[in-house]
């Protein structure tokens, strides 16, 4: 008797702690809300079934408890019972993963006209790269990474000399412009997380990774590493700020090119 | 109606191949230590199992005590963090769960459920245990090495898993790999002994569909572990190789803390594939024997049949199979070519559907029994909403949308540690507390027995429900500390705290479980051969505890399935397997 009742109380009590929860998301500031709702949609369902099942469970601990003179049912096989629970089952599985694949899809599928930020991490800071005026970003390579060029941008490559460097600073973001994040590492896989886009990669060295979104609230973000790093993990962060044109526009004025940062340590050599 | 399996039996066969004569013991070194017994080498497995697993336990209440105190404790530094982390991890999945299930319930139940005199290979077996011992010696070694053990994450990810800024590089990381190769190889000498004795020393009348599903749970369990653990093994090698000479297998050009490093075009997320290729069998080899042991556990202590056996066992087989095309779900923000996302996750929820028959098929098993609320039972029904809550917590994890905001969160370790922490670890205490008079002809205390499983239960559930709301606010995992996040709020901070107090007195409950199994051994009653009323055959032995060679003369012959409880028309509530025909009543 006691214990059925516990039963019943874990059940209920993990629907209302549900529903009572101080603790949920973060609130959303890009487009995957789709993720939220498919989220949303697997709770209900698997909210369903775990009640169910527990309470099925109480009921039977409660009815069949051992007495005096009870006799179990001998009762091996029930095809047709199997076969149904399997079918709907099945339906349960097909409802969850039919959205999860939509949105899926949609999460990998870059929309054209996305800008392009490279995102390149390493032990334990954030550095960021944006394409210059000629809208593309030079090649790089972990080998030409020096004092003077800290993430290896390839220097005979023309594209890159205009491209805005951004080292173990925060990253602004245009309001409600998709941005393709290409990620890259030079030393270990880092992960590029920040909660209230609901978007995470990692970023893995020798490889360029991406993933993309699009801001849907002007604020400052925390930006998180969550691939685990070295012993300096959990202080791997940054942040993002997501802001209108004439703020962004007037962050972008203020930043050097990686012409303008090499003539600046060209010079600083000259002189010494 | 399962046809030939119940009722009266088929024709038996006369035997076909003489007993085999074993090897006799002759002094007391050979007896328990050097044993070939496969009774004793279980209870030296279990023994050391339990023992490293206490390790773990520690580590996990210094994990917790930093996370609810951030830096109130001098000694742990983030190094130290990582390094618990880690250790705790691989001790739990590996070093205990595996061992005990496979070494310490595989050795001790195959041949006495089988109907056999040993394991086929008894000598093969007892090298198993030597071997496995010295793999918990080498890992345990890392603890006492300058820079102490890896801090890699059980995960051990390279290029960080090998490179200076990770604690252990100096030996722990070497020892940890060496000590898995050493596993794998003890591991694989007891896996075929497994393995061939259910197939081959299965006594006269034990045809597989009359095994008991714990049989069939440690048997599926081993033939994943001897496909799995070598892709661990040779990524092990790899990863040693890149770290000892120089090697470039999962080391691409790095530049660390500015220096360039001899590394050129090794792949980092090949190691991820080989990791994950042996990661997901592993949660079977893990939930496989606790599927079948906690089948067994209702089935007797609701004196009702197992509901639906057949299908039990070809869930198990199929569960199985499934879990070698799952892999890279744990990968779908690795970087990996996204579109493996589609067919990964497919198979995923697919391996959804014959979990959840097993589900129903348990609590169906409960419908209209006789349900004695022991403390066996009692775990299994724990494990029942454990194993629910966190499989379903799998379904969002598997859907590949859903994982990105999770992964690498609190709610991915809560959805772990629910499944395949607290679940299987619910069952091995339900099997110790059953098997146990089996064991040492000694209950266990029922009182403390109770005490333990009740604290256990609504303590773990209290540790890890909440701790999946914390995955969804964001909280990510492996952080020595939160620090000030904005996003996360003090309310956040404080159900830390809640978390860690439920786990140190689930840790307290656990040294009343210790004191139980060393008290009743000479303080327990006397259990008598057949203290459950149960139908399988280690019940009934003509000792207890079985003597070496577990059957006296005559081998047992069986006669039916291992489900014959509550027949009708039978004297008693139970048939054992090896009794010709029922009584019935006239």
């Amino acid at each position: 008797m006691p214990t059925a009742l516990i039963l019943v109380l874990v059940a209920l009590g993990s629907v209302l702690f549900h529903i009572l929860s101080p603790w949920w998301w973060t609130p959303i500031a890009s487009n995957w809300g789709y993720i939220d709702n498919t989220i949303n949609l697997t709770f209900w369902i698997t909210g369903a079934v775990f009640t169910v099942i527990i309470l099925f469970m109480a009921y039977c601990v409660f009815r069949f408890r051992h007495q005096p003179g009870r006799r179990a049912v001998y009762d091996p096989e029930n095809k047709k019972l199997e076969w149904w629970l399997t079918i709907v089952t099945a339906v349960g599985v097909g409802a969850m993963l039919a959205p999860g694949l939509f949105v899926w899809n949609q999460f990998v599928t870059v929309p054209e006209g996305a800008s392009e930020v490279e995102v390149i991490g390493q032990q334990w800071l954030w550095s960021f790269r944006l394409p210059g005026k000629d809208g593309r970003l030079g090649t790089s390579d972990t080998r030409n990474v020096s004092p003077d060029n800290p993430l290896g941008l390839n220097p005979n490559d023309p594209n890159g000399h205009d491209d805005v460097v951004i080292e173990a600073d925060d990253l602004h973001l245009l309001l409600g412009k998709p941005v393709k994040l290409l990620l890259r590492s030079i030393d270990v896989v880092h992960s590029f997380y920040v909660p209230e886009f609901r978007a995470k990669m990692d970023l893995v060295p020798g490889m360029v990774t991406y993933v993309w979104f699009i801001p849907t609230r002007t604020g400052t973000f925390e930006m998180l590493c969550t691939e685990l790093c070295g012993s300096a993990h959990y202080n791997m962060r940054a942040k993002v700020v997501v802001e209108q044109e004439s703020e962004y526009q007037a962050w972008l004025r203020k930043q050097k090119t990686f012409a303008q940062l090499s003539a600046r340590t060209r010079q600083a050599k000259g002189t010494q | 109606m399962v046809d030939a399996t119940i009722g009266t039996a088929g024709a038996i066969q006369p035997a076909e191949v003489k007993d085999v004569d074993l090897y006799h013991p002759k002094s007391w070194v050979t007896k328990y230590v050097f044993s070939q017994d496969a009774k004793v080498i279980a209870i030296q497995y279990s023994v050391t199992a339990l023992s490293i697993g206490l390790v773990a336990l520690v580590l996990s209440w210094l994990i917790r005590l930093q996370l609810a105190f951030p830096s109130s404790f001098s000694a742990i530094g983030p190094g130290e963090y990582l390094q618990f982390i880690t250790m705790h991890g691989m001790i739990m999945v590996i070093y205990l769960l595996t061992a005990l299930f496979l070494g310490g319930f595989g050795n001790y139940l195959i041949p006495l459920m089988v109907g056999a005199r040993d394991m086929v290979f008894p000598y093969v077996n007892m090298v198993s245990y030597w071997v496995y011992l010295l793999a918990v010696l080498v890992l345990v070694a890392s603890f006492f090495m300058p820079g102490g053990p890896t801090g890699a994450g059980w995960t051990l990810y390279p290029p960080q898993a090998i490179l200076s800024s990770t604690p252990g590089r100096e030996w722990g990381i070497i020892l940890m790999l060496a000590s898995l190769a050493l596993f794998i190889i003890g591991f694989t000498m007891g896996g075929l002994n497994y393995v061939v004795t259910v197939l081959q020393a299965r006594t006269r009348g034990m045809t597989l569909m009359r095994l008991p599903l714990t049989v069939w749970g440690i048997f599926m369990a081993t033939i994943l572990a001897l496909l799995a653990f070598p892709a661990l093994f040779v990524g092990s090698v790899m990863m040693l190789f890149d770290r000892l000479l120089g090697t470039s297998f999962f080391m691409p050009a790095i530049v660390e803390m500015g220096q360039h490093l001899k590394y050129r075009g090794g792949s980092p997320l090949l190691f991820q594939h080989l990791f994950w290729f042996f990661g997901h069998p592993e949660v079977y080899i893990v939930a496989l024997p606790a599927f079948g042991i906690v089948s067994d556990l209702i089935s007797t202590h609701a004196r009702k049949n197992i509901f639906g056996y057949r299908l039990m066992v070809w869930a198990l087989i199929i569960i199985g199979a499934l879990s070698f095309v799952v892999w890279a779900h744990h990968m779908y923000v690795s970087g990996m070519n996204p579109y493996f996302g589609f067919y990964f996750a497919t198979t995923t929820l697919i391996i959804a559907i014959p979990t959840a028959i097993k589900v129903y098929n348990w609590v169906l098993t409960l419908w209209r029994g006789d349900i004695h609320l022991t403390v066996p039972m009692l775990f299994a029904l724990s494990f029942i909403v454990t194993f629910v809550n966190g499989g379903l917590t799998g379904l969002f994890l598997g859907n590949p949308v859903v994982d990105v905001p999770l992964s690498d969160t609190m709610f991915v370790v809560a959805h772990f540690h629910m499944v395949m922490g607290m679940a299987p670890i619910f069952v091995i205490f339900g099997a110790i507390y059953h098997w146990y008079p089996k064991v040492t002809g000694r209950m266990l205390d029922e009182t403390l027995g109770k005490f333990h499983f009740w604290v256990s239960f609504l303590g773990a559930y209290a540790i890890y429900f909440p701790m999946h709301y914390l995955g969804l606010l964001g909280v990510p995992r492996r952080y020595f500390e939160m620090g000030d996040m904005a996003f996360i709020p003090q309310s956040a901070h404080d159900l830390n705290i809640f978390i860690t107090v439920a786990a140190l007195i689930v840790g307290f409950a656990q040294m009343v479980f210790l004191f139980n199994l060393i008290w009743s051994l000479s303080k327990g009653k006397p259990a008598g051969s057949n203290p459950w009323r149960a139908t399988t055959l280690e019940w009934q032995t003509p000792e207890t505890p079985p003597g070496h060679g577990n059957w006296g003369k005559e081998l047992p012959v069986v006669y039916r399935w291992a489900y014959d409880y509550s027949v009708p028309g039978a004297k008693e509530d139970f048939v054992p397997q090896n009794q010709p025909a029922t009584p019935r009543a006239a």
